[in-house]
């Protein structure tokens, strides 16, 4: 990651530079081109109100976990072990026994079994010296299993009386669920402490260059190990909101959300090496890749050509954010 | 001034260059012209423009204006290995060697010995070797990956590297800068050897001594543009330095303040060893005191200062006012108040992608956060301040500190320590790649950090830096320290004796 600086990369030519000079203009361009896709395709079906809410709803899963996903990414570590955790967390706080206590307590158990996960993770890669692409592979492969074990393969329901979580998917206001509100209320605490705290600064720091990091004070370990515990959190937090939508919990949900949120992350210009990045490109990049989903599934095509454009996007972002990268966010 | 005989086409000519980026004016017209077989120096403050010159030449940079011609015939050197196919090669400021990759894989990079695309590994290690030997470093192992070497093995490698392209120039940017006095000499035969058989050096450096030992011609650049082209090598130093700074500067250290022992002691080591590296090290150094470690590169200077800072285990006792500092943590060093100003600014000191600003208040994020958050102007503030306070150039805080010339750079990692108050404060070479003009400013500055309080412990492989800013030497040699004195006892002589001594001893008993 040290080796990035070759004089080379110095050298390009600004074409499509200048996009990189506001922030985020490309991707937002982007958005807006695929919402007129829409508007041209399905008139009657994708600028209904049915519609852009069941965008956000869908967004805001992945959307909550993408937040984690970019702390880590940008500290210069990978988690892939998301979705199962979410998995995990969901299958935990759905159990009888935990049922047994009330909805406050199925947020609550959702939410530290995430966090432990995460810190888990956290304490193998810092601590134990691993890989973060093995050591949270390891957990992702554990964590199904668990999950697994916990429900005997079957989909927990959310029990009758526990229904007040159900309301954060059910319940609007001003036309949005609820749950559209967590996402956004966890956007806006990611980007504060990204932006605003002398944490979200260790986190660059740490991502960008360890050693200069830790000769100036930092306490690289433990932050890094903050930093996995914070992703876990969050899948936590996801957890609460899958289950709210599916009114379950189960060792088959979020299968491949790690996918999703690394390709958000990567497409909204953060660096796989550390050291650069930022919320709203992530959620933006996420947004992209609903709105991609969406769109397939209103003009009835297959998932595998959704796939196949998908791949597409992730190629010309990351080709995109090359040619402006001297420029910078 | 029409510098080379009329019948020889210069190897070399470079007219008009211009080169921008955005918001600067790097090159604005700059000519340069070599001859096949010189040492021509290229001379100019920090900023003044050298490396971006170099980086045109090798490959890296494109010029927005202007020519280039080698043998008289205008050239395209489009990309880094269009201009070693001309037969340029490269050494860079900032080292650029693969650190996962061995060091016959850094050195044959781009041109591997290989079959239908598998290396021929042994021909390799071969070629490597012999390089190495030829740079008087046969002790380099081929194989050892380059991250494990320390940063002046690391300049031989990529000395070797550029050597290993047979070219007809071989541009050198600062490569003295992490050098000691020995290996200097050593660097000096090479090029004596390389220009003896026709091949051209241009070398950039900011110890101008150097220059009249090894330079034949010289170019100076200020601001981008070219304000003497091809002067001997014997022009008078002051002359020289004028041209550059457009002023006269003197390049002296500032005035010892009469030592007195009532100062109480920072600074306690004792009996700190790393096996293998150093042993029963022991020292002490008082408030304002500025003690300054001479030795060799390799003799373990870098490594002592790192040990007490605690971001390397050591066995022995480090005490900061009388209290037990525990060993390996850099976080509790940096709350007792030490700070350090690491050697390799590149991959031990700077986040390049951030801002200036970033940079330097990273030690001392905590002085500008309430409950975590950040006060921005604050910070903001403190930032314009050093930058002012160090001349940082130029002026901007906002910019990535990546676009910083490299002498700037260095300023921006001393910078980080002035933030907070230090109780001590170890810098590691803090004038590396620092012009004249600066550098008279940087010792001015340490030496008042010294006079209000702060302990200062001093590396530095120039021999008079160590002598003209330090109070007091230790002289380190093989990892234990040799000889203490006061800086007035000593000249550069004996201290070179005693860095020396044993080099000579050991290969006897060998
Ligand atoms: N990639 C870049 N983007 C923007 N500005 C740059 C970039 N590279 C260099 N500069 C600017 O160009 C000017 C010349 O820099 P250069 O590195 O050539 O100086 P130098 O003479 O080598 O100095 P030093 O002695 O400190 O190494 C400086 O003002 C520097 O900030
Ligand atoms: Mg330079």
């Amino acid at each position: 990651m040290l080796t990035e600086a070759t004089p080379t990369n110095v050298a390009r030519k600004p074409f499509l530079g200048r996009i990189g000079e506001v922030p985020h203009l490309g991707l937002v361009a982007a958005l807006v081109l695929l919402a007129i896709v829409g508007l041209v395709t399905r008139p009657e079906n994708f600028a209904t109100s049915s519609n852009l809410v069941s965008i956000l709803a869908l967004a805001s899963t992945i959307g909550v976990i993408t937040v984690g996903m970019t702390f880590v990414i940008i500290g210069g570590g990978i988690d892939l072990s998301v979705g199962a955790v979410m998995a995990l967390s969901s299958v935990w706080a759905t159990t009888l026994a935990t049922q047994s206590y009330g909805p406050a307590v199925m947020i609550l158990c959702a939410v530290l079994v995430g966090t432990g996960a995460g810190l888990v993770n956290g304490f193998l890669v810092s601590y134990g010296r691993m890989v973060p692409f093995i050591a949270t592979l390891a957990m992702l492969v554990a964590a199904r299993g668990l999950a697994q074990r916990m429900s005997g393969q079957r989909t927990q329901l959310v029990q009758q009386a526990n229904s007040a979580i159900v309301e954060l998917s059910t319940t609007r206001v001003l036309g949005l669920p609820l749950l559209v509100y967590v996402f956004a209320l966890v956007v806006v605490l990611g980007w504060i402490l990204l932006n605003r705290t002398t944490f979200g600064r260790r986190t660059y720091a740490v991502g960008g260059n360890p050693e200069a990091a830790r000769l100036a004070g930092i306490d690289v370990r433990r932050h890094t190990m903050l930093l996995y515990g914070l992703s876990g959190l969050c899948c936590g937090i996801a957890a609460v909101l899958i289950m709210a939508r599916t009114t379950t919990g189960s060792s088959t949900h979020g299968d491949l959300y790690e996918l999703d949120a690394i390709a958000a992350v990567i497409i909204g210009g953060t660096l796989l090496s550390g050291g650069r990045g930022t919320i709203i490109g992530s959620i933006l990049g996420l947004l992209i890749f609903t709105v991609i989903t969406n769109l397939f599934i209103l003009n009835g095509l297959n998932t595998s050509d959704q796939l196949i454009a998908k791949g597409l996007i992730i190629v010309v972002a990351v080709l995109m954010q090359r040619r402006g990268a001297l420029t910078g966010t | 001034m029409p510098a080379s005989p009329p019948d020889t086409a210069p190897l070399l000519a470079m007219r008009g260059i211009v080169k921008r980026f955005p918001g600067v004016r790097a090159l604005d017209g700059v000519d340069l012209e070599v001859r096949a077989g010189e040492v021509h120096c290229l001379l100019g403050q920090n900023g003044a423009g050298k490396s971006t010159l170099i980086k045109i030449l090798s490959g890296a940079h494109q010029p927005d204006e202007g020519e280039v011609l080698l043998d008289g015939e205008p050239v395209r050197l489009a990309t880094p290995t269009a201009a070693m196919r001309q037969g340029i090669a490269t050494i860079y400021q900032e080292l650029d060697l693969v650190d996962g990759l061995s060091v016959a894989e850094n050195i044959l990079l781009g041109h591997e010995r290989a079959t239908y695309g598998f290396t021929r590994r042994g021909e390799s290690n071969r070629v490597a070797a012999d390089l190495l030997r030829r740079l008087g470093h046969g002790e380099i192992p081929p194989t050892v990956e380059v991250g494990r070497l320390p940063p002046a093995a690391k300049q031989i490698v990529s000395m070797a590297r550029a050597l290993s392209h047979d070219a007809r120039l071989i541009v050198m940017d600062e490569p003295s800068a992490a050098l000691a006095h020995d290996e200097v000499a050593n660097l000096f035969r090479i090029i004596r050897e390389i220009t003896a058989q026709g091949v051209a050096v241009v070398y950039i450096s900011h110890r101008l001594e150097e220059i009249r030992e090894i330079g034949d011609r010289v170019t100076v650049l200020k601001d981008g543009r070219t304000v003497a082209v091809g002067l001997p090598a014997t022009t008078p130093t002051g002359r020289v330095v004028s041209l550059m700074t457009g002023r006269d500067v003197e390049y002296v250290f500032p005035p010892r303040p009469a030592p007195s022992g009532d100062r109480p002691e920072v600074l306690r080591v004792e009996g700190l060893t790393v096996p293998g590296v150093f042993a029963d090290v022991s020292f002490s150094v008082r408030a304002g005191e500025i003690v300054g470690l001479a030795g060799l590169v390799g003799s373990g200077r870098s490594e002592i200062l790192e040990a007490v800072y605690g971001a390397r285990r050591a066995s022995g006792r480090v005490l900061l006012d009388g209290r037990a500092v525990p060993p390996g943590s850099t976080t509790r060093a940096v709350r007792l108040g030490m700070g350090l100003a690491p050697e390799e600014r590149k991959a031990q000191a700077l986040l390049l992608d951030q801002s200036v600003t970033r940079n330097i208040t990273l030690a001392g994020l905590t002085r500008f956060a309430r409950a975590g958050w950040m006060d921005r102007r604050g910070e903001a503030a403190e930032a314009a301040r050093l930058v002012e306070t160090l001349d940082i150039r130029p002026p901007d805080p906002r910019r990535p500190v990546k676009t910083l010339s490299g002498g700037n750079q260095q300023k921006a990692v001393l910078a980080r320590w002035l933030v907070e108050r230090r109780r001590l404060l170890l810098l590691d070479e803090p004038t590396r790649g620092v012009d004249v003009g600066a550098r008279a400013e940087l010792y001015a500055v340490i030496r008042r950090l010294a006079d209000e309080g702060v302990a200062v412990l001093l590396v530095s492989s120039e021999v008079p830096e160590v002598l003209g800013l330090a109070d007091r030497v230790l002289v380190v040699r093989e990892g234990r320290i040799v000889h203490e004195a006061p800086a007035v006892d000593l000249d550069e002589h004996r201290v070179l004796d005693l860095v020396m001594v044993s080099t000579n001893e050991e290969s006897r008993v060998d």
